[in-house]
């Protein structure tokens, strides 16, 4: 008798432990995972998507490229929708980790200027939609420094001690580092790659701190001199604090894309083209830029900005200030090496 | 022993989240992931050893050793005020301890940063009276700062509560035979409050030498510790192999100095909190 009892209770909770378990996923409504950097969209255009289509959006961020490599590749998250940049997509691509497009559900992708369309990093223009694209700059502020700011050696002036904001991010620091050194973002050389840690190394006592998305508050505020920025978030915090202003360093710097990809483990491919398609509807576009800052490859949403936005080295810089721009490059070939370098120069 | 199988949930639970996953740290740590498949390997333990990651150990000791002993500096004292016989209020005294506590610890720790901000509330105050501004966030001793403020309370509470415990006739007896307050402190409350400083001193120890928030808040990412190198190992790099071998070390490194406190915590009960 006592037995049952035991085993009539063990078995009672075990169920619910079952049923709690399994509780999480079981949704009448399909739901769609998200993953975007932080603070990159206007977050009521998510909750008209999901009145209009009836589909829950799961809304999740990361800060960094890595980051969300990392998270994808060991079969965290189930994402349905991703937002990487550039080199990243290009490396998923050869890994096989994206799913191609339909691109009879994104209609609205005849609104995607010429110019964006087989990039390098997808060539055929099978798996992304370019979402938003932008530089990556120096933000600085006018009542702080005495010199005009215009190149990324500005970054280890030693006036600027403590007063120097750098990005937590490996590849864009070491990019940062070889092109000041003269080098390509892209450089593989061991030697050249030595140099940019070294020359990171020695920056470090001048830095203030290592900083992700809060890099805005602490610009804003006045807390640091110079920051390294990319494009839109400069359009927001100069929007906030007029004292600021951005500039492209004459060493040049990186030109990025962000585009919307489907992860091949998603399982809700449709909805997530919706979810594309209903993002490049000019309307939402529209406000989505409005409110990131950063700039669209949307010809009509473009149209509707205010022309001195159009007009801004931030927002909009033409050509000639791009000559010596590159784009990131798939360096999985050495990223071990970057991976090192930059545990390195954090841990020093 | 009739009631066995109320344990059987919590076993349940010990095999899935503690023991599976404490060897799947172990088995990443020695295994790397070759053209061949998995093979055996030292390699992460040995790069453990390279000076630039060994200067990292240092540091998160160091830093972890200072916070404990001004968190017991701190906490000794004010475990004495609580527990002390003439305080009235000591309910609410140990109500305004504990109370922060139960903020989030993020929370509190972004709240820091607000207030040691060139800008911020201390800077502008100081610049009100007319001192100049200090560089206070992002330095070393804000990372401290945020671990004494962050885990003094798990020294106090321990030790009042030993303290609270030490019975009266055993001062009263030492007064009457003429022992002044400082030898009654050195001879009776500090030796029978030793069990509390023990498991005080640990528990505030281990939360510090293994922390990486405070340390990339208030250190703005320039004072990388054990914490921070294992978080980037696993959510930055990818590097699993490397980040479970720092685990590993990080593992047995707590359970010598939980081996060293407990020799002498041995004759004592155990001081509340464990």
């Amino acid at each position: 008798m006592k037995k049952r009892v035991k085993i009539l209770v063990f078995a009672v909770l075990l169920s619910l432990t079952i049923i709690l378990l399994s509780s999480c996923g079981k949704e009448n409504k399909t739901t769609l995972n998200v993953y975007n950097w932080g603070d990159y969209i206007d977050e009521s255009v998510i909750k008209t998507f999901e009145e209009q289509y009836k589909i829950k959006v799961n809304y999740d961020t990361f800060s960094t490229n890595e980051d969300m490599y990392v998270k994808i590749k060991s079969g965290g998250g189930n994402y349905d929708l991703l937002f990487p940049s550039d080199y990243m997509i290009k490396k998923m691509i050869n890994e096989g980790m994206l799913q191609k497009l339909d691109f009879n559900n994104i209609p609205n992708y005849k609104y995607i200027e010429e110019r964006f369309e087989n990039l390098d990093y997808d060539p055929q223009n099978e798996y992304s939609v370019p979402y938003m694209w932008g530089t990556l700059g120096i933000l600085y502020n006018k009542t702080m420094v005495t010199k005009p700011i215009t190149a990324w050696r500005d970054l280890w002036d030693e006036e600027y001690k403590k007063q120097i904001l750098m990005l937590d991010s490996q590849r864009d620091s070491i990019g940062i580092a070889l092109k000041m050194l003269g080098y390509s973002m892209n450089s593989k050389k061991t030697e050249e790659l030595e140099a940019a840690k070294q020359a990171l190394i020695k920056q470090k006592p001048l830095v203030l701190a290592y900083v992700g998305d809060d890099v805005k508050d602490k610009m804003i505020s006045g807390e640091a001199a110079l920051a390294v920025v990319w494009s839109g978030d400069a359009v927001y915090m100069i929007r906030e604090n007029p004292d600021l202003d951005y500039i492209l360093p004459t060493e040049g710097t990186n030109l990025w894309f962000d585009a919307m990809v489907i992860p091949s483990t998603s399982k809700h491919k449709t909805e997530a083209e919706k979810f594309i398609n209903f993002l490049c509807e000019p309307e939402i576009a529209f406000k989505n830029t409005d409110y990131i800052g950063y700039s669209t490859p949307h010809i009509e949403a473009k149209k509707m900005l205010e022309p001195e936005l159009l007009n801004s080295i931030a927002a909009y810089p033409k050509e000639e200030e791009l000559v010596n721009s590159e784009i990131f490059d798939d360096l999985s070939s050495v990223i071990r090496e970057y991976d090192r370098i930059w545990t390195e120069i954090k841990a020093e | 022993m009739k009631k066995k199988w109320l344990s059987y949930p919590y076993i349940i639970w010990m095999l899935f989240f503690i023991l599976i996953p404490l060897i799947l740290v172990f088995f990443y740590s020695i295994t790397i992931r070759t053209d061949e498949g998995l093979a055996f390997t030292l390699k992460q333990y040995k790069r453990f050893l390279e000076p630039i990651y060994i200067k990292v150990f240092i540091r998160s000791v160091y830093l972890a050793l200072i916070s404990t002993v001004l968190c017991l500096l701190l906490g000794y004292p004010m475990a004495m005020i609580l527990a002390g016989r003439d305080f009235k209020k000591k309910n609410i005294m140990v109500l305004l301890f504990v109370i922060p506590m139960w903020m989030n610890f993020l929370l509190r720790t972004y709240a820091w940063m607000t207030l040691l901000e060139r800008r911020g509330l201390i800077n502008t105050f100081l610049s009100f009276i007319g001192l100049p501004s200090l560089n206070l966030l992002y330095t070393q001793e804000a990372v401290v700062l945020g671990m004494v403020y962050n885990f003094l309370p798990f020294m106090v509470l321990p030790i009042y509560s030993v303290l609270s415990k030490i019975d009266r006739q055993l001062i009263e007896a030492a007064e009457d035979l003429g022992a002044n307050s400082f030898t009654i402190f050195r001879k009776i409350i500090f030796p029978l409050s030793l069990p509390g400083v023990t498991s005080g001193i640990t528990m505030v120890f281990l939360p510090a030498v293994t922390t990486f928030v405070i340390s990339r808040l208030l250190g703005g990412g320039q004072f990388t510790l054990i914490g921070n190198l294992i978080e980037q190992q696993f959510l930055y790099v990818g590097d699993w192999n490397f980040g479970s071998a720092i685990s590993m070390i990080m593992m047995i490194v707590i359970l010598l100095s939980m081996g060293v406190m407990s020799r002498y915590d041995k004759e004592h009960e155990g001081g509340g909190l464990w």
